[in-house]
């Protein structure tokens, strides 16, 4: 068990014009669980790989314990890694799998042995030591690669998107018995995946990327409720926050024709980035903003309505500051969708609504920069 | 008593009338690729029939099915002294085959887990070794033998079919080292395995039947092998293929014994090709479907 800092971690593959990690800054507690998450391209599994010795790391250092990992083979880490397709070996049984670190180093027969029980044991696979990785199904075999990594007592877990492999009933359950796990086993874990649900319910903290930059770290209810900048705001959440042009107006911003208290001023912000949740907006009659309904996802107990502003003034940018949209695509595609969560009882494509805004529950972003006002 | 007979599902009848049509297809394509594969296997055929006759009921000017077999052509071969031409064939084409795969193994590992910038530039020249006509290098090969006394040397064959398979092998082992996930090498390395131990406990368990799809191409391009053997090899050297043009002399062809050597000489390919054929197919196939 140990702690594990990137200082300032930066890896640059060759040919490409920008860092697929840049200047990484993340401290990682002893026992702590921590999710690295963002979308594809944003340098998360990259970061796991130069923790785990399989990327060079450029500039900067990681360190593990205390110690500098930078010239370090991976495997003098001490380290477990479980990988997104498994790597387990097909020629081997599931005992001989999970036991071949132990026998290459060295570990003596009946030690090696009793650790491989006690792993199958907690991960339920007592049965299944004699087959080839060929005869199992694919939550055996993601189970298998755990014990794999449990066995050896590492330092540190590195888990790159274990569960992508999975049906989504699967994933569900797999993931509680992760978090379960690293809970009982109290190894410090480091988790990549790019299922924000996955992210928020099994990391102690969380840590946004992209585009190899760090955008935030802290708990999943920080990021829910405070994202740091547009980017997090849009990303965290199932569906995705709301995000409106906005611009200062007295007493608060303007959204198109309709004014919102601001909890602080925003002179100094020409224009603004207004983010609701969609829980936070309800269909009502006095509601401050028309929408025409697009579609609505009925989801059970719940439904989502998507529409698109009426206010016919909504200038409705969602950029994130870097020049781009929210969602990646180049400014001047204005989208003006609208999410609201709604009831079992909902409206129908093409009805025009009316959604009342929770202004306590308003994020306000600067537009040029993406950064948090408030 | 009533029969209650189960409605008709909707849309089976037409189905059953598809798949008829479809039978019959198949059929006619099954007949198609009998016919075929009996045109490409005839002359083998042919051959082993032929070396079940006389040589007179070889001769004959409308070719016979119907005949009394001997085995009297076998013996004549086995009594004309083929053993050593076995034994030369033997010792040359296994030699080689294993001369090969030690050197292609590491070879083409590193040309496909472990590529640097001019790996591209490296299997070319490999390739472009089998560009060369061999009859291009034979006075030079013939020269040089002849200087260093190593003519008509079985140690001289290994040594040319060890250079004349190498590229070949290459080639193949780099294209099975490529379907190995480099996942597995990572885990193996992560796991604390040195080099020669993945090699051996996690890669070649892998690309086995690679390894033996590979050996066995070696094994026939070696054994079947005429042009170098028939110039650089005389008395003690010669292999199978030479020994069988001895049956083409000024006083005629010896059908009968002529085809009777060619089937003692293909058995040994044949009986390796069927003993590893699953290997062979996988091996060839590998990479095709992922």
């Amino acid at each position: 068990m140990a702690e594990v800092v990137y200082d300032k971690a930066t890896c640059m593959y060759e040919g490409s014009d920008r860092p697929a990690v840049d200047a990484l800054d993340l401290e990682i507690r002893d026992g702590e669980f921590v999710v690295l998450v963002g979308p594809s391209g944003s340098g998360k599994t990259t970061a796991l790989r130069m923790l785990a010795g399989l990327e060079e790391i450029d500039e900067g250092s990681i360190r593990i314990a205390g110690r500098d990992m930078v010239g370090v083979p991976s495997r003098d880490r001490d380290i477990a890694m479980v990988f997104q397709n498994y790597a387990l070996y097909p020629n081997k049984t599931v005992s001989e799998n999970m036991g071949f670190s132990l026998k290459m180093h060295g570990v003596p027969k009946d030690e090696r042995d009793r650790r491989v029980r006690d792993a199958a044991g907690l991960l339920d696979l007592g049965e299944l030591l004699d087959r080839k990785p060929r005869h199992l199904s694919g939550g055996q075999r993601q189970r298998v690669a755990m014990g794999r990594a449990i066995v050896r007592e590492p330092k540190v877990f590195c888990m790159d998107e274990p569960l992508s492999n999975l049906d989504a009933q699967l994933r569900v359950q797999t993931r509680t018995q992760i978090a379960e796990l690293q809970r009982r086993l109290k190894v410090t874990t480091v988790y990549v995946t790019h299922d924000q649900v996955e992210a928020m319910t099994m990391g102690d903290r969380v840590a946004v990327l992209r585009n190899g930059v760090l955008q935030q770290a802290d708990t999943p209810t920080e990021l829910y409720d405070h994202p740091a900048n547009v980017f997090v705001a849009g990303f965290i959440g199932s569906p995705a926050m709301n995000r409106l042009a906005g611009k200062p107006a007295e007493g608060g911003v303007a959204v198109g024709r309709v004014h919102l208290p601001a909890p602080r001023p925003v002179q100094e912000h020409p224009e603004l980035v207004v983010g609701i949740r969609p829980e936070h907006l309800s269909l009502s009659a006095e509601g401050e903003l028309e929408l025409q309904v697009d579609i609505v996802e009925d989801l059970g107990s719940d439904s989502y309505v998507y529409g698109h502003l009426l206010d016919g003034e909504t200038a409705a940018t969602t950029g994130d500051g870097a020049g781009n949209q929210a969602n990646g695509s180049p400014p001047g595609e204005h989208s003006t969708t609208v999410i609201v969560r709604a009831g079992r009882a909902h409206p129908q494509p093409g009805e025009k609504v009316r959604a009342k805004v929770d202004v306590d529950q308003l994020h306000l972003f600067d537009a040029r920069s993406g950064l948090r006002i408030s | 008593m009533a029969t209650v007979t189960a409605p008709a599902t909707p849309g089976t009848t037409g189905t059953r009338t598809v798949q008829r049509r479809k039978r019959k297809h198949n059929s006619w394509w099954g007949i198609v690729a009998w016919v075929v594969g009996i045109i490409f296997f005839f002359p083998v055929l042919w051959m082993v029939l032929t070396s079940f006759k006389t040589e007179s009921q070889a001769y004959t000017r409308n070719p016979t099915f119907g005949f009394t077999p001997t085995l009297s052509q076998y013996h004549a071969v086995f009594s004309s002294g083929v053993w050593p031409y076995i034994a030369n064939s033997g010792f040359a084409t296994v030699i080689s085959t294993i001369i090969v795969l030690l050197l292609a193994t590491p070879c083409a590992f590193a040309l496909s887990l472990r590529p640097v910038k001019k790996t591209r530039d490296v299997l070319f020249f490999f390739i472009s070794t089998k560009m060369l006509p061999v009859v291009a290098a034979i006075i030079p090969l013939f020269v040089i033998a002849e200087a260093i006394k190593m003519l008509d040397n079985v140690w001289t064959m290994v040594i040319l079919y060890t250079a004349m398979n190498l590229p070949i092998a290459v080639w193949m082992m780099r294209s099975f080292f490529l379907e190995v996930p480099g996942e597995l090498l990572e885990a193996a390395d992560m796991d604390g395995a040195p080099l020669r131990r993945t090699m051996a406990e996690v890669i070649l368990p892998v690309v086995a039947p690679g390894l033996a799809a590979t050996a066995l191409i070696c094994c026939i391009f070696a054994w079947n092998e005429f042009f170098l053997a028939v110039n650089m090899t005389a008395a003690n050297a010669a292999t199978v293929p030479v020994f069988l043009v001895g049956f083409i002399s000024s006083e005629g062809l010896y059908f009968a014994k002529l085809a009777a050597a060619s089937t003692i000489a293909t058995l040994p390919v044949v009986l390796a090709g069927w003993v590893a054929q699953r290997q062979l197919v996988r091996g060839l196939s590998f990479g095709a479907i992922k």
